[in-house]
């Protein structure tokens, strides 16, 4: 007489879930554990940032691009400066790249170390997101002495550095990554060989390297599908020709090529490489001075230009148009974290719900960089 | 407690012709009350400041520390603001139900005190089915959170119930089955009478008698923490994925006794385990006197209870959690069929040797002892890697 009535129960995730890492949305479709599919929904955190660089001018822009990732607030800057650099064609001197490089790149230690150990905490284990971010702290601490900020760094300026690196600021950075260097093992054995950290990662949302490239993966992402593939490398800015460093690629070793364990994995070893750069770095900076001479009434002429930077999330595209006034006529970032949230939907369907945070914490998704 | 109605008689302090009935009931109403306001409650509150202090110092956290000494009221202080805060009902949830859940997972949390055993003398009541009244009312609570999180009219609170209910029914299985080892060897449900069975040397434990109860007490530990919500089995409360679970609507006084009831089931969880497999409160009889033999008894089945409460809070500080399906796949393909195997080699065990057998009881521990050696070999190993000096501070 009764048939059991069953439906599909649609979940809103977000905005203001704990996992979601700031203001992501997810329209769950759900059949009891399982997802049919999880749509994402961008937009929470627009804050119209490419239309603040029409108003505010070259140089009054720097601090906003802090807003565009602020887990690694260096790359944006250092995206937007290289971007005006290339329009006006001003060299930058070897000391201000390599003062760059390096607070770049400690940038990206610091933003590795935040994802990794959120992930971690996603998957339920609370000890190594404190171990990580303890780590990350000294970092932030680096970064304060070098430029008197923590998160929002306004580090870099159009033609180098703001501030040279500080007195004892390179013995006191060296001895850091002394301490730094054996926290992989330490953080190995904390977490990653965990045998149900390995069964809650390994086989969850893979993602073939066609997949990867077609949905413009970049970054760890893109790497960890086994695709070797970093601008640092490929396409080289600054001075990273300078450094001898390797590019990890996911291995497939715990499951499928391209899972969540690859990604998480590949992050890990970029710290190792991270970390390589920055004692190179520091031991064959040059000395000189760290600004190049540029106008304060900065007009670049008309023209256009394309800038790529490998940030810690991944190829991060900078375009920059000028009608030779003193503001931009266009500004429009390209960022990783939008790209990965384009393959959200398809990498969830048929997981179980609790694989949808291990999906957006492996692609290490931040809140402002998908809207900006 | 019969002896003390007896002798509350007799002292005639409820005058002389009072019937026994009354007196017992008052007694026992009163006795219960002192063991769950004096002992459960601030027991669960102690532990939350315990807890957080241990899982701060894995951490490298220092861990609340401003209420009183080292933060020791910590609790207290919890207790008063979650008294004070407004008692929220969502107008789309079931009001009654909304309101009697948390009642219930209190319930499932007290009534095992019942059994509880101390010392040789400190039990409320020594049931002859003690141990299968504790594993009945400990499910309770499946019946609490399941009611909170369907009132609750929330997603992610009937997730969270309806996971709660699947992972306690399932885990139910395999403890249930962890138990029988011991009653097959002691013949008797009564946790003086398992108690009184051991002796107070480890090689007279249950835990070491023989290898099938080594194994039901691995399983009854692990089932233990999946029935009490425990890291890595916390799924009903994953904080990542469900918000806060069955008790995400919930605030005040309401959602303070959910978590009150979790971290007093960890005490019954260690008191289960103590009991049925590490010698209860058995202590050598140094002394004659009875008050000082029922202290010592008393601090010993606490010292066991607080290393097994510790162990648990040490798991949630390393573990990650499990997914529901590998949790279920834990359950019913490895336990359940485990812990039947484990019953039936008891049972040939006891057919062969009947009174127990010394010697497995003297290898069996000798085999513990080495494995606990290697074990505190590798803890020491991975504290030195992890170089704990730079961060450990011990008084602050």
């Amino acid at each position: 007489m009764n048939t059991l009535h069953t439906e599909e129960m649609t979940l809103n995730m977000g905005p203001q879930h704990p996992s979601t890492h700031g203001v992501l949305r997810f329209v769950v479709r759900a059949d009891g554990e399982i997802m049919r599919e999880a749509v994402p929904d961008v937009g929470y955190l627009h804050r119209s940032i490419e239309k603040i660089a029409e108003k505010v001018g070259y140089h009054g822009f720097m601090p906003y691009t802090d807003r565009v990732d602020y887990v690694c607030a260096m790359f944006t800057n250092q995206g937007w400066a290289s971007a005006c650099e290339k329009l006006a064609g001003i060299e930058v001197p070897k000391r201000g790249e390599y003062c760059r490089v390096i607070a770049a790149e400690f940038n990206r230690l610091a933003s590795h170390l935040l994802s990794v150990g959120t992930m971690a905490m996603d998957i339920g284990a609370m000890t190594p997101f404190t171990h990580a971010l303890r780590e990350r702290e000294m970092i932030n601490d680096l970064i304060e002495e070098l430029c008197g900020a923590r998160l929002t760094f306004n580090y870099m300026r159009i033609g180098g550095v703001a501030f040279d690196l500080p007195p004892g600021w390179r013995e006191k950075a060296l001895a850091y990554l002394d301490h730094f260097e054996p926290i992989f093992d330490e953080y190995n054995a904390l977490i990653s060989y965990n045998k149900i950290y390995i069964e809650r990662l390994a086989n969850v949302g893979v993602i073939s390297a066609a997949d990867a490239i077609n949905y413009n993966l970049v970054g760890p992402n893109l790497r960890a599908c086994g695709i070797k593939w970093d601008i640092r490398k490929d396409v080289p800015y600054s001075v990273y020709r300078d450094f001898d460093f390797d590019v990890p690629v996911g291995e497939g070793r715990w499951g499928k090529l391209g899972d969540a364990m690859d990604r998480y994995m590949v992050r890990i070893r970029e710290l190792a490489e991270s970390a390589r750069i920055l004692r190179q770095a520091l031991t064959r900076i040059p000395s000189g001075p760290v600004l190049a001479k540029v106008p304060r009434n900065f007009k670049p002429p008309a023209g256009e230009c394309q800038v790529r930077i490998e940030s810690a999330r991944g190829d991060m595209g900078w375009y920059v148009v000028s009608d030779g006034t003193a503001y931009p006529w266009r500004v429009h970032v390209r960022t990783g974290s939008f790209a990965a949230m384009g393959i959200m939907q398809k990498l969830s369907r048929g997981l179980m719900i609790a694989d949808l945070v291990t999906i957006i914490a492996s692609l290490d998704v931040i809140a402002p960089e998908i809207d900006r | 407690m019969q002896t003390l109605v007896q002798y509350l008689i007799s002292s005639g302090i409820f005058g002389r012709h009072a019937p026994y009935e009354l007196v017992a009931a008052i007694t026992v109403i009163v006795m219960s009350a002192a063991v769950f306001l004096g002992v459960a409650f601030p027991f669960a509150g102690m532990v939350s400041w315990v807890e957080r202090r241990v899982w701060a110092r894995i951490q490298s956290r220092v861990g609340p520390n401003r209420v009183g000494p080292n933060g020791f009221l910590q609790w207290l202080a919890d207790g008063v603001k979650h008294v004070c805060k407004e008692d929220i009902v969502p107008d789309e949830a079931d009001p009654t139900l909304f309101k009697l859940a948390p009642y219930l997972v209190v319930l499932a949390f007290v009534l095992p005190w019942a059994v509880m055993p101390f010392s040789s003398s400190l039990i409320l009541a020594d049931l002859n089915v003690g141990i299968l009244y504790m594993t009945a009312v400990t499910a309770l609570t499946v019946v609490g959170v399941l009611m909170a999180g369907w009132s609750s009219n929330d997603k992610w609170s009937l997730i969270g119930g309806i996971r709660s209910a699947a992972q306690i029914v399932s885990y139910e299985i395999p403890a249930g089955l962890s138990i029988f080892p011991v009653v097959l060897m002691t013949g008797t449900l009564s946790m003086q009478g398992i108690i009184r069975a051991q002796g107070w040397a480890p090689q007279h434990w249950f835990l070491f008698a023989n290898p099938f109860t080594m194994i039901a007490a691995i399983i009854l530990f692990i089932s233990a923490l999946a029935e009490g919500n425990r890291t890595p089995f916390d799924l009903p409360e994953a904080e990542s994925e469900l918000v806060a679970g069955f008790a995400t609507e919930y605030s005040g006084m309401r959602y303070l006794f959910f978590f009150m009831a979790e971290w007093g089931n960890l005490f019954i969880i260690g008191a289960i385990i103590t009991t049925l497999f590490l010698g209860g409160w058995q202590f050598p009889h140094v002394t004659r006197n009875v008050v000082v033999m029922n202290v010592l008894q008393l601090i010993t089945f606490n010292v066991k209870v607080l290393f097994l409460v510790f162990v648990s809070m040490w798991i949630r500080g390393t573990l990650p959690r499990v997914r529901i399906d590998q949790l279920m796949s834990l359950c019913w393909k490895y336990f359940v069929p485990i812990s039947f195997l484990d019953m039936v080699g008891t049972a040939i065990w006891v057919a062969i040797w009947p009174n127990g057998n010394e010697w497995s009881g003297y290898v069996m521990f000798a085999a513990g002892i080495v494995v606990g050696v290697i074990f505190v070999q590798r803890v020491i190993y991975y504290l030195r890697r992890s170089r704990m000096e730079l961060y450990f501070r011990p008084t602050i």
